[in-house]
């Protein structure tokens, strides 16, 4: 049992980490908060696709002079799949800037439950 | 109100717990995302492309349309700030 | 952000930096075929020059990119890398196959110029997506108190 957890333990902390994101989603009140959780959400996913491509003993996935065989070198294709996640993130967060900046202006606050009540007046 | 919320992520974190035993092993070399196509991307990366480094001969050689599609939203991002703000400053 | 405000260290010192931080880019970005890097990172860094001049000195930065102009240089970043698939495909074959450039050299060589040219395009237009997001945030609209 504590073989099988420490084996695995790369798995658990990816799950807390997803788990913290959304408890923040779900939990906070402002908006920028919400914002830097369903950051670290997306970031745990980053990091969970990259450990599926994990071999043990191997560098990094440049051909170096003199190692030929194709175990020693780790899998190239999820750290390219998730330069794409990467890149979206940072897109996500620009355009919801820019929505929480037109709120603010419009409504003078960006806690939610002031958001809520201010828009039924 | 808070307590449920935690009670609830409690019990999706019991099933991430469960659903860890059927993912593959750490680091293991046969696992199912190591033994398809990315062989065969490690092997002839240099012949094909001139490329040493394997994920820029995925990225911008083998699967060069996905790179073109995620140029078009980083573009699309920036477009859609511009649109969200800069109406916004010209209003009188 | 005030000009007047800053301390006299940071409105001397980050102009020592910014030569080297786009030396840096333009190395990250040719090495991309032999070491970490490519068009992501470089396009990155480069807009960090532009952003930490208009963080110093505010409207009167004199290493700037305006709103406009970066949003006009978006679409010409894409631009380039579509080029890149039509030339290909205008010479025989599919869209993005490097082997058929118009280039009188060896078939690697074509996939090496063909990657330099799409890592190009990338670069371009990262770097002026972030200058406009930043541009469009932090301009003062009319609502804004001083």
């Amino acid at each position: 049992m504590l073989n099988s957890i420490i084996s695995n333990a790369i798995y658990i902390l990816i799950a807390v980490m997803f788990l913290v994101g959304i408890y923040g989603i779900i939990t906070k009140n402002n908006l920028i908060k919400k914002l830097i959780a369903m950051n670290i959400m997306q970031v745990s996913v980053i990091f969970f696709f990259l450990t599926l491509g994990l071999k043990i003993d191997a560098t990094i996935p440049i051909e170096m002079p003199g190692i030929i065989n194709v175990d020693a070198y780790i899998n190239p294709l999820p750290h390219a799949l998730m330069l794409t996640a990467i890149v979206v993130s940072l897109s996500t967060t620009g355009v919801a800037l820019s929505l929480m900046i037109r709120i603010g202006r419009f409504l003078n606050t960006i806690e939610e439950d002031e958001i809520l009540r201010r828009m039924e007046e | 109100m808070k307590n449920i919320q935690i009670i609830l992520l409690m019990m999706v974190f019991y099933i991430f717990l469960n659903a860890v035993g059927g993912l593959p092993i750490v680091g293991d070399v046969d696992s199912p995302a190591a033994t398809h196509i990315s062989p065969r991307y490690i092997e002839k990366s240099y012949k094909e492309t001139g490329s040493k480094n394997f994920v820029t001969a995925v990225l911008a050689d083998y699967r060069a349309y996905d790179t073109l599609g995620e140029t078009v939203v980083i573009f699309t991002a920036g477009v859609a700030t511009v649109l969200i703000l800069k109406v916004f400053q010209k209003e009188k | 952000m005030n000009s007047q405000n800053q301390s006299i260290i940071i409105k001397t010192a980050f102009r020592y930096a910014i030569p080297f931080i786009f030396l840096y880019a333009i190395y990250v970005l040719t090495h991309g075929e032999y070491s970490p890097g490519g068009g992501f990172q470089a396009g990155g860094l480069m807009a960090i020059i532009v952003v930490l001049s208009r963080l110093v000195e505010g409207d009167k930065a004199q290493i700037n990119i305006s709103g406009n102009k970066a949003f006009i240089l978006a679409g010409v970043g894409t631009f380039i890398y579509a080029l890149v698939g039509w030339v290909t495909m205008a010479f025989g074959g599919n869209f993005l196959s490097y082997s058929f450039l118009p280039i009188d050299v060896a078939d690697k060589y074509r996939h090496q110029w063909g990657i330099l040219s799409i890592e190009i395009g990338v670069t371009i237009c990262v770097m002026a997506t972030i200058i406009t997001i930043y541009d469009a945030i932090t301009t003062k609209g009319e609502k804004d108190a001083e």
